[in-house]
């Protein structure tokens, strides 16, 4: 047999994706979140087809905007005859596993443009503000046909690397007053954001925090590797739609910037995306199978993690014995 | 400093007394323990079994309790209350189309209401006509459908305006329904500045509460206080903002949260008047409270009499009001339609008689009672009589209007009055931290809040801590009633019809130039030369519809739509 | 990770009414009871619903409504359902409708209706025992 009934169906689902059909796209996101085995073999299909859109993502507290500021881009996009995905995400409850998802409320006005695709997950335990499959979910709107994808981060915690790992262009979101929550992350700032945007910018203490924001990056820039790209620092006022044209330029800027003559800046950003990607599939698939293997030999962590308790061992013991054994 | 009202050694026997009888409580509860292991209200404020003069020995009669009519008015706003006139009784009424609803008018006037209230229907609310494709299956649903104004005038047909107060539940869109309130009254006849009644035009409970939402905070407020600045002026009895706790009650809120937001609501309007440069004692006459009368007796009661006090004070010591009629909490009340049930809804006239007396026994102005079927729908003639006979009855066969504020005095009263304002104000004085009420708004504060507390209130209700006679104790089917209103969908049709038609007729030459001038103020600062009530009636006189009126505004502020947070 | 997979659930109010305590009550619920709800709010047409309803690959429907206006709202979901082969969600209702109407809804394919006095354990109770998530793709 040339190909077997299962290879035809999953490309059929391909072409319609690749076509920009909404359902079998929203069913293979779905499939993708519940990290189901079928969706790889669909997103191996897939992968190929990627590499066209431009990713940017957006990160900051909760409460600063985020989403405001992607529904007023969004329609910039649409005026320029751009199609775009959006990835919203908002945290798993930790008690009942359960999530209100509800970003997509400040992008309505577009719930009716065939042009925009919008995508609600949930953290599900990941810690990184991104969802595990987030990766995975770009590729898919990016094959899809989406020129642009807007990813909107939980933003707590460590997710602005994670972003800036996943993303072309990253924008970090503040607004008047947070000067703690800018300098807890004066560490590796330029590791972050490509775009700086204090929102809600009529709030009092806007020009400080622009002045604070503009400190740290002049730091980061000394003691970075490459100064070539200086990122903005943006006012704006994303519910009256202020500052949102200057915005949409300074992503429109990062990306030629991106893309400039010799690419040197969009290889090393594509480098570190398809690096992380590598790392975090292996990651997710050297536990996996390590565990599988435990489990087939009727090996379960209980032994390990009673030991650890008891003091007899150490995690870092127990995970190279493990390693021994598996490798061998 | 007054004098306390009961010597030291009075409070101390009276206490050790207490503390006797206290122990002897507990040794029978052994035998037959309480019905319940904890006893609140049902806004969960925690009550004892029994008050004593001890609970209010820090208090002074004449400075905190004082007498109707007198500074701080928590016995009442006038000095002479029910005995010199009984509250207004107010049915709020709309359904179907102007006709229908002006029918209903003449019914409850004949039956003896003695103010109207006006429902408007959801397009209308939210500041679309009836052919709007958004208004598609709600004209005459939920109250009356109101395009133009020759609505306006087949729905106030055959009633003096002069000689009846109406109020209009109208939030967004109130400025235009005033406006053609007005021009259809003068087209009548009757003298702008002889005109009764209310707006509701609360637009900052609707961003907490009721959401019915079109425009940004700041145009809102705008067109709030370009009304009352218009009021001030132009039509001096009528009261342009009722300030609504209702509806924050209704969403969920305690007691105390529907007394502070709304108080600070008041705040907000006061400072936003004052920063047009109205002084204080020239509009705060006319501005007028809503609260909700809900089931919990004497929570609602104490908690009118802890507003009043609250309101006259802010009025005095922080706007520094110097007139009395400015420090006056003014209040129409409504009883609490979350309170009532599907499940057997004859039940529901007793609890509208207990929550309708508990606002009697709180003071208000002016009183709307549900009827059993408001569950469902619009009410039935026959539902709606019953309600309003239930005001009747109170008023002149309980006796409970003979004598005013009878339950001044009572420990337990005067302790929940005082225990309700010290957490109301502390919620006041978080606010002023937050920087507002808008500021608050946008961090979600209020609304955050309101639905814990509503949270909080379904869990308790479906633990059984929290009772509703028919729903969780008791438990029955709910029936088809043999009287329920149905609206027809031949009423959108005609209504579409008759403003298509009214489109036709209108003077476009008059109605553009109208429109531009209403663009025009918008467009400018705020100011009387800007105010845009002379302009709105001109141009309802012009032909405008609601919706027009609307989209003008729509297009020169933007819109607002509900974050929905959790 | 690869168990059971979670019940994805719209929460929407369509047309113009604007009481949402008892849809917010019911998200938050169904939060606290393991699904993944997309909350869009008030002032939903029925298209919009039903795009969200596609993008993001719910379960089920559940349109909360108290003002009357569910006898054009309901259908017109219905239909929109139907013309884009989306007929495998799940629509149940919430609030206040006359007992005529439910037999009537229900005839055209509205799963269930809950009135005022519904237990948050008794509508979680039955999304559990009479939907289930959808099933894969290709398998």
């Amino acid at each position: 047999m040339s190909h077997s009934p299962k290879k035809t169906y999953a490309m059929t689902i391909v072409d319609l994706i690749l076509a920009g059909d909404l359902r079998a796209t929203a069913r293979l996101l779905r499939d993708i979140d519940d990290e189901l085995p079928t969706a790889r073999n669909i997103l191996k299909k897939l992968y190929p087809h990627t590499g066209k859109a431009h990713v940017v993502g957006f990160t900051g507290s909760p409460g600063v905007g985020k989403s405001t500021l992607v529904d007023q881009l969004t329609t910039r996009y649409r005026q320029e005859g751009l199609t775009v995905g959006i990835l919203a995400v908002d945290p798993t409850s930790p008690f009942s596993g359960g999530a209100i998802l509800g970003d997509r409320i400040r992008m309505q006005r577009h719930f009716l443009d065939s042009g925009v695709f919008i995508r609600s997950l949930a953290t599900r335990g990941h810690f990184g503000g991104l969802t595990r499959s987030t990766f995975d979910m770009i590729n898919v709107l990016d094959a899809m046909g989406k020129d642009v994808i807007l990813v909107e981060t939980v933003g707590v915690g460590q997710d602005e690397v994670e972003i800036a790992h996943s993303a072309h262009t990253t924008v970090l979101v503040t607004v008047p007053g947070m000067g703690d929550e800018v300098q807890a992350i004066k560490a590796g700032i330029m590791e972050i954001g490509s775009i700086f945007v204090v929102n809600k910018a009529d709030r009092e203490g806007s020009r400080g925090t622009v002045r604070e924001l503009r400190n740290l990056i002049e730091l980061g820039l000394r003691h970075s590797e490459d100064a070539s790209w200086l990122p903005p620092i943006l006012e704006t006022e994303g519910v009256k739609g202020r500052g949102i044209d200057e915005l949409h330029l300074a992503i429109r800027r990062h990306k030629e910037y991106l893309f400039a003559n010799d690419r040197g800046q969009l290889d090393e950003v594509l480098r570190k995306r398809a690096r992380n990607q590598l790392i975090e599939a292996l990651k997710d698939e050297a536990l996996k199978t390590l565990l599988q293997r435990r489990q087939a030999r009727g090996l379960s962590l209980d032994v390990l993690i009673r030991k650890i308790i008891a003091h007899e061992s150490d995690p870092y013991s127990l995970v190279q014995e493990m390693l021994s054994e598996e490798l061998q | 400093m007054g004098k306390k009202m009961l010597s030291e050694s009075a409070v101390e026997r009276i206490e050790k007394e207490y503390e006797d009888w206290l122990e002897e409580y507990h040794k029978a509860l052994k035998k037959m323990p309480e019905r319940s292991e904890r006893f609140s209200t049902v806004s969960d404020l925690e009550v004892k079994a029994l008050y004593t003069p001890a609970d209010i020995k820090d208090g002074d009669y004449l400075e905190d309790i004082g007498l109707p009519g007198r500074y701080p008015f928590t016995r009442g706003v006038q000095s002479t209350m029910y005995r010199g006139r009984l509250w207004t009784m107010r049915m709020f009424a709309g359904l179907g189309t102007a006709d229908d609803t002006n029918a209903r008018f003449h019914y409850l006037i004949s039956h003896g209401e003695t103010g109207l209230s006006t429902a408007f229907d959801f397009p209308t609310l939210m500041g679309y006509d009836t052919d709007s494709p958004l208004a598609r299956g709600e004209c005459g649903k939920c109250g009356v459908a109101i395009d133009t104004i020759d609505d306006m005038r087949r729905l106030f047909a055959h009633i003096d305006l002069e000689k009846v107060t109406t109020s209009m539940t109208i939030n967004p869109p109130a400025s235009v329904i005033w406006a053609m309130y007005l021009a259809n009254a003068e087209n009548q006849g009757f003298d702008r500045r002889k005109l009764g009644g209310t707006i509701q035009n609360d637009c900052l409970k609707e961003f907490i509460a009721q959401k019915t939402l079109m425009l940004p905070p700041e145009p809102s407020l705008r067109l709030v206080i370009d009304t009352v600045e218009f009021g001030t002026r132009e039509a001096p009895k009528w009261n342009t903002i009722s300030i609504s706790g209702y509806h924050i009650r209704e969403a969920g809120s305690t007691a105390v949260q529907e007394l502070a937001f709304t108080i600070y609501d008041g705040i907000t309007y006061v400072e936003e008047s004052i920063k047009r440069g109205l002084d204080v004692d020239e509009f705060a006459g006319r501005l007028s409270f809503f609260w909700n009368s809900h089931i919990d007796f004497f929570e609602e009661i104490a908690k009118m009499r802890a507003g009043r006090r609250m309101w006259a004070r802010i009025m005095k010591e922080r706007f520094k009001a110097k007139n009395q009629r400015s420090m006056l909490m003014r209040f129409h009340s409504q009883t609490a339609g979350c309170s009532l049930t599907a499940q057997e809804p004859y039940n529901n006239i007793v609890r509208t008689t207990t929550e309708a007396l508990a606002a009697v026994l709180g003071g208000a102005q002016s009183l709307h009672t549900n009827s059993l079927d408001e569950v469902y729908m619009i009410p039935s003639e026959q539902a709606v009589l019953i309600a309003l006979r239930t005001q009747q009855i109170l008023a002149h066969e309980t006796g409970v209007a003979n004598v005013i504020d009878p339950l001044a005095g009572s420990y337990f009263v005067e302790a929940l009055t005082d225990r309700i304002e010290e957490e109301a104000t502390a919620y006041i004085r978080k606010l002023d931290d937050m920087g507002g009420m808008v500021a608050a708004i946008e961090r979600d504060y209020p609304q955050m809040e309101i639905a814990d507390a509503a949270y909080h209130f379904q869990q308790q209700l479906e633990r059984g801590e929290k009772v509703i006679i028919g729903v969780n104790k008791f438990p029955s089917d709910r029936p088809e009633l043999e009287f329920v209103l149905k609206i027809d969908e031949e009423v959108e049709r005609q209504q579409i019809a008759r403003v298509s038609q009214f489109k036709d007729d209108r003077d476009k030459v008059r109605l553009g130039k109208a429109m531009d001038e209403l663009r025009r103020r918008c467009e400018g600062p705020p100011c009387w030369d800007n105010n845009v009530m002379p302009a709105l009636i001109e141009a309802v006189r012009a032909g405008a519809t609601e919706q027009e009126c609307c989209d003008l505004y729509r297009d020169v502020f933007g819109t607002y739509t509900d974050p929905g947070s959790f | 990770m690869n168990g059971e997979r979670k019940l994805r659930i719209l929460v929407a109010k369509p047309g113009l009414d604007g009481h949402d305590r008892g849809a917010r009550i019911i998200a938050r619920a169904f939060r606290d009871a393991g699904f993944e709800v997309v909350y869009t709010g008030c002032h939903q047409t029925p298209e919009q619903i039903v795009s969200t309803a596609i993008q993001e690959d719910v379960d089920i429907i559940g349109l909360s409504i108290l003002s009357g206006a569910h006898t054009y709202s309901f259908p017109r979901v219905m239909e929109l359902l139907k013309e884009n082969n989306a007929e495998d969600i799940t629509v149940i209702g919430g609030g206040i409708f006359p007992l005529e109407d439910i037999s009537k809804l229900k005839a055209i394919g509205i799963k269930e209706i809950f009135e005022p006095g519904a237990k948050i354990e008794d509508i979680t109770d039955w999304v559990r025992q009479n939907v289930q998530p959808r099933r894969a793709l290709a398998s």
